[in-house]
């Protein structure tokens, strides 16, 4: 009987205790078919497959980690974790390396680091936090104080610039305050105060800013810039077709026209050689990730949790859409990654451990039910 | 009672959030039912059309890079062009063996071991490029064998580039600048400025001078032309062509005539020349002796070209006209006098005793003069420059009115002219003492060092173009331009000229009553005071005054002699003047390094400046530029 403490199959279950293998399974099957994609996309650098792959493994360690640390320690952590995100903001402000005209990276010795990568996670967190502690009492007031705990980061990470995550975080943001119950009077003024000044913002922009947005609109204005990718990209998603061109196949991956096509544009050399039978799939098991992610937060046991849960769940919602809506052309060219499929370990990391959070939510449900 | 209800009202928010949890998914699925009618769209619908634009007709996009503009001075003589020529350029990715390739290639045309250097560091320093040069400016000849054996070279084509060329070499050097490779620094820039795609295709870009600070005038659009490639990547026809728009061309200021006869004049001295249009500010000339060949850097310069530059003791390569730091010496005099007459320090009648000394403390300040120049009123202390007036009024009016009057001429300021790389230079005040030093006995401000501040020595530091720009508010009664080079910009394409208009920058706050004290006073050094020597005979009225700076510190009761100096610890010569007169067309600095007396080294270049500028004439041996410049 001793021995049998040291079986094997007592230390697998000891390891996957509290791991969802729904969440699991499907986070796996998205990142392979990312890997699938890689391969292609990468094939004169192989050694990015073998980067992605270490990354994949920190990424599970830190998932497996996330995933243990219970609701109630995790609140702990949300003021801590926010306020050393904005410290290392305003440290990239002062002194971060610049990397493709963006002061994004903070150089800590051994490697570079973005900061804005971790408040993806410190500011729903903070914010739920927030929320939580006046769940009873929650007024206006408190919405209007979320907003600027929202604005502070989001305004450090758009000034850097990289608008793309700016705009992730700031959905996060929202999402808490969406779940959190703001009254949809306030959420519909917010929104119409938003569209009016829309017009004074466009006269603060620089003229190449406007001519950038301007190229949204209508691509073929700037052949040689970034109309240059949405040109591409849609050629390549269109030629794929029913079917797709097949694995390796893809001639505008492999021809060079997709400009970074390891990365924010992997999604047109998926979509090239797997066809709409491959995008069906793609939208598939995101549709699972997120349905699993949705009813972990409707079981969550605490405000805090369900907050955390809900707003988790939709920006693995809000990444997608907006990445593969970009390469698609209906959507703005923005620095957004397609979750599990992108080429990065940072992103690949703060994604493992958000699924590790929800992870852990789903273990504690019925722990602290009042 | 009250239990029951929290535990309602908890169960009613529970059902809220499961309520705005159903909406989130509900979206969740619209947001992806849009998406998948937009692949439907493109990959069913829309798939043939596609699918011919990726397999049969693959689309390049070519840039097409535009002409760089024309640099040109105020009368439209060309001192930057571009021509083209034929390089022969070596596809890296495509060449097995670079070196044996490279061999190859010395057997049909010249390959010079320095084009060898240069083609190494461009394999380092330019990254992205698809092909790179091996050799410039290719003759008709080579350019014809090569065409006959192109087969024996797979990855090596011949290529028609613009270069550029600066066809008066070291005149104006330090104006113009030059242009070099587009480096990863520079590269960073456009991509931060969001302007890389108008640089796609483009290898050059403007490093120093004119050439950087009007790069995005110079530059112009980038155009393209899509061209249909096969499978291979082989261009198969054009299928849309949006031409270049060729970049501005930008007039100067400066007179490049005027320049070359100063350049000529400095005949290799070190030193620096500044001549401002009083009224405006145009920059007529701006001279840092010695210059440089800005031709040598266009095809990257080779190196040992580059250590010569760079490790000459003459520092080439600096600009002392914007850069260089010289303690004004006695042209600060006129400045000082003027301050003296608007702060009620002094009148034009009040005189002093000037024995050849001025005591203060235990210390004796002495006068170059050592005899002294006995009594001295305000008009003869800058004729004859005296040195005991202005050690006494500076004591008289202490640093603090010093430095607060001096500012309003530009000392110790930015000037803000056109052309990177101005240095701020030092207006000596206890606050900037402070700032300056860390040590708390360094910091404090000694009555002593406001004394050789009256005669422009001590802290004193200023730039050569600081000191033509007061000299030229001095010229103009007070008003004060911004000294600029670029005058206008010519849109060739559209006939469109935009002009930068002068701009005032200050207004000296002195009267004119005053001013035109100092004005005569000047005019007075160059009739009967340190420049009748070099003045006689001229046939313009001038106002200057002359300056001599000491480079080292001379003990008490020591004599300076010349001659027993090291050449390069000889007093710096200075001149500031302006001319007419009456109505002032040009003013100007001069500085000759390790010149000696302002009056013997500095004085003759500003002459033969004003002889040209205002008469055409030219010293007799200098023909040869006037041939030269007439030709652009």
């Amino acid at each position: 009987m001793e021995l049998a403490q040291f079986s094997p199959r007592r230390l697998a279950k000891r390891v996957s205790e509290g791991i969802d293998s729904p969440l699991l399974s499907v986070a796996i099957a998205l990142v392979a078919l990312g890997l699938a994609a890689l391969t292609s996309a990468t094939y004169d650098t192989p050694a990015r497959i073998m980067n992605q792959l270490a990354s994949l493994v920190a990424a599970l360690v830190a998932m497996w980690i996330a995933a243990r640390i219970p609701p109630q320690l995790l609140m702990r952590f949300a003021v801590p974790a926010y306020l050393v995100g904005i410290v290392l903001l305003v440290a990239v402000m002062l002194f971060g390396d610049v990397v493709n005209g963006a002061r994004r990276w903070l150089n800590i010795g051994v490697t570079r680091f973005q900061p804005s990568e971790m408040m993806k996670l410190a500011a729903p967190m903070m914010l739920a936090w927030y929320f939580h502690k006046y769940e009873t009492t929650l007024r206006l007031r408190d919405f209007a104080m979320g907003a600027v705990l929202l604005a502070i980061p989001v305004a450090l990470i758009a000034r850097q610039p990289d608008l793309g995550t700016a705009l992730l975080v700031a959905a996060a943001g929202f999402y808490v305050i969406y779940f959190a119950g703001i009254g949809w009077k306030v959420l519909g003024t917010a929104a119409l105060l938003f569209v009016a000044s829309l017009p004074p913002l466009w006269g603060l922009l620089h003229e190449y800013q406007r001519k950038r947005l301007l190229t949204l609109l209508d691509p073929t204005q700037d052949p040689l810039g970034a109309g240059y990718h949405i040109i591409q990209s849609t050629i390549a998603v269109g030629s794929g077709g029913l079917a797709g061109k097949g694995w390796l196949n893809g001639t505008q991956a492999h021809l060079e026209f997709i400009p970074e096509r390891h990365t924010d544009f992997i999604f047109a050399v998926y979509a090239e050689e797997f066809g709409l039978i491959g995008n069906c799939a793609l939208l598939l098991l995101y549709t699972v990730l997120i349905g699993r992610g949705l009813m972990i937060a409707a079981n969550a046991p605490t405000f805090f949790s369900r907050l955390l849960a809900g707003a988790i769940t939709l920006m693995f919602f809000t990444y997608a859409f907006v990445n593969m809506g970009m390469v698609a052309g209906i959507l703005p060219v923005v620095g957004v990654p397609l979750p599990f499929i992108s080429y990065g370990g940072t992103a690949l990391l703060t994604l493992f451990i958000a699924i590790g959070i929800l992870m852990s939510i789903h273990r504690h449900r019925k722990l602290v039910q009042t | 009672m009250y239990f029951h209800a929290e535990l309602k009202n908890h169960q009613r928010e529970l059902h809220h959030f499961h309520m705005r949890i159903a909406i989130a998914a509900v979206l969740v699925l619209l947001a992806f039912m849009a998406l998948l009618a937009r692949f439907a769209y493109l990959q069913l619908v829309q798939h043939e059309y596609y699918n011919t634009k990726a397999e049969d007709n693959r689309i390049s996009i070519v840039p097409l890079a535009p002409n760089r503009g024309l640099i040109v001075d105020r009368n439209g003589v060309v001192l930057a062009r571009s021509y083209s020529g034929y390089t022969l350029e070596i596809f890296p990715s495509k060449v097995r063996d670079l070196e044996s390739t490279i061999n190859e290639l010395a057997e049909i045309v010249e390959i010079q071991p320095k084009d060898r250097a240069r083609f190494r560091k461009l394999m380092v320093e330019v990254r992205n490029a698809d092909s790179l040069p091996i050799r410039t400016r290719l003759s008709d000849e080579e350019v014809a064998r090569f065409a006959a054996n192109r087969f024996r070279y797979p990855g090596v084509e011949i290529k028609a580039r613009l270069f550029r060329q600066y066809p008066f070499g070291e005149v104006a050097s330090h104006v113009n600048g030059y242009i070099g490779r587009i480096n990863e620094a520079d590269q960073l820039r456009l991509e931060e400025e969001g302007v890389a795609a108008n640089y796609r295709g483009t290898d050059f870009i403007g490093k120093s001078g004119i050439e950087s600070n009007y790069q995005n005038e110079l530059h112009g659009i980038t155009g393209f032309e899509q061209v249909e490639i096969d499978a291979a990547g082989r261009g198969i026809r054009t299928l849309s062509h949006t031409s270049a728009q060729p970049g501005n061309n930008v007039t100067l200021t400066l007179d490049i005539r005027l320049q070359a006869v100063v350049e000529e004049a400095f005949a290799g001295r070190r030193g620096a020349f500044v001549a401002l249009e009083p009224s405006s500010g145009d920059v007529l000339a701006l001279v840092s002796s010695p210059g440089y060949d800005p031709n040598l850097f266009v095809d990257g310069i080779d190196a040992q070209s580059w250590s010569e530059l760079n490790n000459s003791l003459d520092r080439p390569l600096n600009n002392r006209a914007i850069a260089g730091l010289y303690p004004p010496g006695s042209t600060f005099k006129p400045f000082m006098a003027l301050a003296a007459l608007e702060l009620g320090k002094r009148k034009p009648s009040s005189t002093i005793f000037d024995p050849g000394y001025f005591v203060f403390g235990d210390r004796r300040y002495r006068d170059s003069k050592p005899e002294g120049h006995g009594r001295v009123d305000l008009y003869q202390s800058i004729v004859l420059s005296s040195d005991t007036y202005y050690y006494m009024l500076a004591n008289d009016m202490g640093i603090d009115a010093i430095a607060g009057f001096m500012k309003h001429l530009g000392f110790g300021a930015k000037t803000g002219i056109d052309l990177e790389g101005e240095a701020t230079g030092v207006l000596p005040s206890p606050e900037w003492k402070m700032k300056r030093f860390s040590k708390p006995e360094q910091q404090k401000w000694y009555a002593g060092e406001t004394i050789s501040i009256g005669i422009g020595q001590g802290y004193n530091a200023y730039t050569p173009v600081q000191l033509a720009l007061a000299m030229a508010a001095l010229a103009n009664n007070g008003a004060m331009y911004r000294p600029r080079l670029a005058s206008h910009v010519d849109n060739l394409r559209t006939g469109e000229r935009r002009y930068f208009r002068p701009e005032l920058a200050a207004r000296v706050p002195a009267s004119d009553e005053h001013i035109e004290f100092v004005k005569r006073a000047m005019a007075g050094v160059m009739i009967e005071g340190t420049a009748q020597r070099a003045f006689a005979g001229a046939q313009y009225t001038s106002a200057g005054k002359t300056g001599t700076a000491q480079v080292i510190a001379i003990r008490q009761n020591e004599k300076y002699d010349e001659k027993k100096v090291a050449e390069r610890l000889r007093d710096h010569a200075l001149f500031i003047a302006f001319a007419p007169l009456e109505s002032p067309k040009i003013a100007l600095a001069v500085v000759v390094e390790n010149g000696g007396f302002g009056s013997r080294a500095a004085a003759p270049i500003a002459r033969i400046a004003l002889d040209y500028y205002l008469l055409g004439k030219l010293p007799v041996k200098k023909r040869a530029i006037e041939d030269k410049g007439g030709s652009g």
